[in-house]
């Protein structure tokens, strides 16, 4: 029973996470609970295979590319200010937040860092750019072995097509705001954490 | 010195003796003095006291110190579905904003998961004044911590030593008892003292869990020649069901302790304790149980076709392997009562020793057993269909939730199968919306 304090949080690090991702004292200590449930490990950090054990996200098309986001580069072991950093993009927009000031950094929920994190799950290899063969590998995830090649080439043709503005034949994060500009961001990207 | 040592064997002596009299002959009797029913009657009084006072504390001094959630969720999970989600979407076949929809569901499924949570304890609404699940619980009064006080040396100073011993006591004497028996020839009075033996152990471990326990509707009970499945929490399920007439046993076989018990009674009684990796034990099993549901004088068996301890909320997917056989299936549904105990044996973090002395420090093991109407396989109904109807029955009388997913993920991973029906969802999908025709041949079905 020696190891009970360790598995509590301190106050000042509750603070902390509290002002970088603006979860509330409870979410915070709520997801604290799941996040040790799942340290299999019980060294205070998360590997990829902790995520891959929850089988509903194991059998998500996109599974490894989510589990991928909680990983900086290089890195294969993520704390729980990496892990809450990470969550902290589907946080819902709330009301006061969307009328804030604009000094200080840009919160991590924003409808921009959102966008941003969707489209790092696309470019895999992190040059700020879609290219052709990225989007390819990441509809080949969603879709399994049920399309063939040349329908999937064409509908990334298609695609790229569409959103691509200077003709490079990739699509630059600029080019992703644009084509997603009509679309509820805030919403899609966004999951409801109780209070 | 002298004197010491003669005081000390005395008062073993005498210890010894108040529990033979009190406890173990009762229980070989089947008889019951009372005892547990008064030390109830003050444990819930205590409870329902302790659970005002906290109630009491969190509404006075400071409110957010003490936010117990009402709920255990974190989230509110989104039930749209992809079809919805992602069609609403669509003017073209594909768009960036698809992957939303998998995002979406994925954080969730990291942040709260209807899996994973069922292997280990459930969190309580009240704290039942046990260290271990004060996590959520602060300081209130000096009331109650004097209480607590007093529960802590009423548990580990009394109830302990007489658990322990009476928990020494029923092991030895089942697995003396069975080995012993197990050495006479197959005769009906083989069997008969081969069942006295078990229910007399049992009914002594249930007292050493303090175990109260409800049964409802006996004139189901599962009759001879028949196959009595129930949800599983822990090894103490059988110990339990014991408790009320005798079984024959299925199940995985164990080291340590339990491997001694279970090498023990297999002498005695026609149990099977079988490898669930080895697909030769498997049809070692089926034939036994085909076998077994031919005679109608057997002793009916007793199968936990979940495969694997869950925490009492719920009931997993049942393996069909008992199902196929035909013949009467007596469900039973086992609800204890987390309040007073968690009953619950996370196999994957605690032994069975360390699990038994957990449970011998709480307060008591107070359980529900539902016997259950008969059930027989539908003409026209398959296995599987089978096994989710008998499931879903426990489900309901148990109160548990009924999830799709199969508890051998405690220990394996998802199948590949899962992934695909997803790719095959949203590849239907795909091409439905827009102009790419048909999918090839062969991947299409409804």
């Amino acid at each position: 029973m020696g190891s009970r304090a360790s598995t509590l949080l301190r106050d000042e690090e509750i603070e902390e996470i509290k002002k970088e991702t603006g979860f509330s004292h409870s979410q915070i200590t709520r997801l604290y609970s799941r996040f040790t449930s799942l340290d299999k490990g019980e060294n205070g950090t998360l590997s990829r295979e902790d995520f891959q054990r929850i089988p509903e996200l194991a059998i998500n098309p996109l599974g490894d590319r989510i589990i991928n986001a909680f990983f900086s580069e290089g890195e294969d072991q993520v704390n729980f200010r990496g892990f809450m950093r990470t969550l902290a993009h589907f946080r819902p927009i709330e009301d006061n937040e969307k009328s804030k000031d604009q000094n200080g950094p840009e919160p991590l929920n924003s409808r921009s860092n959102k966008l941003h994190f969707a489209f790092r799950l696309y470019d895999l290899d992190k040059d700020d750019k879609i290219s052709r063969d990225e989007l390819l590998q990441v509809l080949r995830m969603m879709v399994g072995v049920n399309i063939s090649d040349e329908q999937l080439g064409s509908i990334a043709d298609r695609t790229i097509q569409e959103a691509d503005q200077d003709g490079d034949c990739a699509i630059s994060f600029a080019e992703f705001v644009k084509v997603l500009e009509k679309v509820d961001v805030e919403q899609k990207m966004s999951i409801r954490f109780l209070h | 010195m002298e004197e010491l040592g003669s005081l000390a064997v005395s008062l073993g002596a005498a210890w010894l003796s108040l529990v033979f009299a009190l406890i173990v002959l009762p229980s070989a009797l089947g008889v019951s003095l009372g005892i547990s029913e008064a030390y109830m009657w003050v444990l819930v009084r205590t409870l329902e006291w302790a659970t005002i006072r906290i109630e009491k504390g969190v509404k006075k001094p400071q409110p957010q110190m003490l936010k117990i959630p009402a709920a255990n969720g974190i989230i509110e999970r989104d039930e749209t579905p992809m079809e919805k989600e992602i069609a609403g979407l669509h003017r073209m076949e594909f768009q960036f904003s698809d992957i939303f929809y998998f995002c979406r569901k994925g954080f969730e499924a990291i942040v709260e998961d209807e899996v994973t949570q069922r292997f280990s304890s459930e969190e309580l609404v009240s704290w039942n004044l046990l260290t271990r699940t004060n996590v959520n619980f602060h300081y209130v009064s000096l009331r109650l911590t004097v209480v607590w006080v007093i529960g802590v040396i009423v548990r580990y100073c009394f109830l302990l030593p007489l658990r322990f011993t009476l928990a020494a006591i029923g092991i030895t004497s089942m697995i003396v008892g069975t080995t012993v028996v197990g050495q006479l020839p197959n005769s009906s009075l083989k069997n008969y003292l081969s069942e006295l033996v078990h229910l007399t152990c049992s009914r002594i471990l249930v007292r050493a869990l303090s175990g109260t326990i409800h049964y409802h509707n006996k004139e189901n009970k599962p009759q001879k020649g028949g196959i009595c499945v129930a949800n599983h929490t822990s090894p103490i399920d059988t110990i339990i069901l014991t408790n009320d007439g005798c079984y024959a046993m299925v199940g995985q076989v164990h080291g340590g302790l339990m491997g001694i018990i279970q090498r023990a009674t297999v002498k005695a009684c026609p149990h099977v304790w079988f490898e669930r990796s080895e697909i030769k034990d498997r049809h070692l099993v089926t034939k036994r149980l085909r076998e077994h549901v031919a005679e109608k004088n057997k002793l009916p068996i007793l199968i936990f076709p979940e495969g694997t301890c869950i925490n009492n909320t719920s009931v997993m997917m049942f393996k069909k392997g008992s199902f196929e056989i035909g013949g009467t299936i007596y469900p039973v549904a086992i609800k204890y009562d987390p309040q007073f105990g968690d009953a619950f044996w996370n196999s994957s973090k605690y032994n069975i020793v360390s699990y038994l002395l957990r449970i011998m420090t709480s307060w008591a093991i107070v359980c529900h057993v539902w016997y259950m109407p008969p059930m027989v396989r539908k003409e026209g109904e398959d296995a599987v269909q089978f096994a989710n109807r008998v499931r879903s029955a426990i489900a309901r009388q148990g109160g548990l939730t009924e999830l799709p997913w199969d508890g051998g993920l405690k220990r394996a991973k998802v199948k590949d199968s899962f992934k695909e029906e997803q790719q095959k969802n949203y590849s239907k999908m795909l091409v439905r919306n827009g102009s790419q025709g048909s999918l090839p041949a062969g991947t299409e079905s409804d």
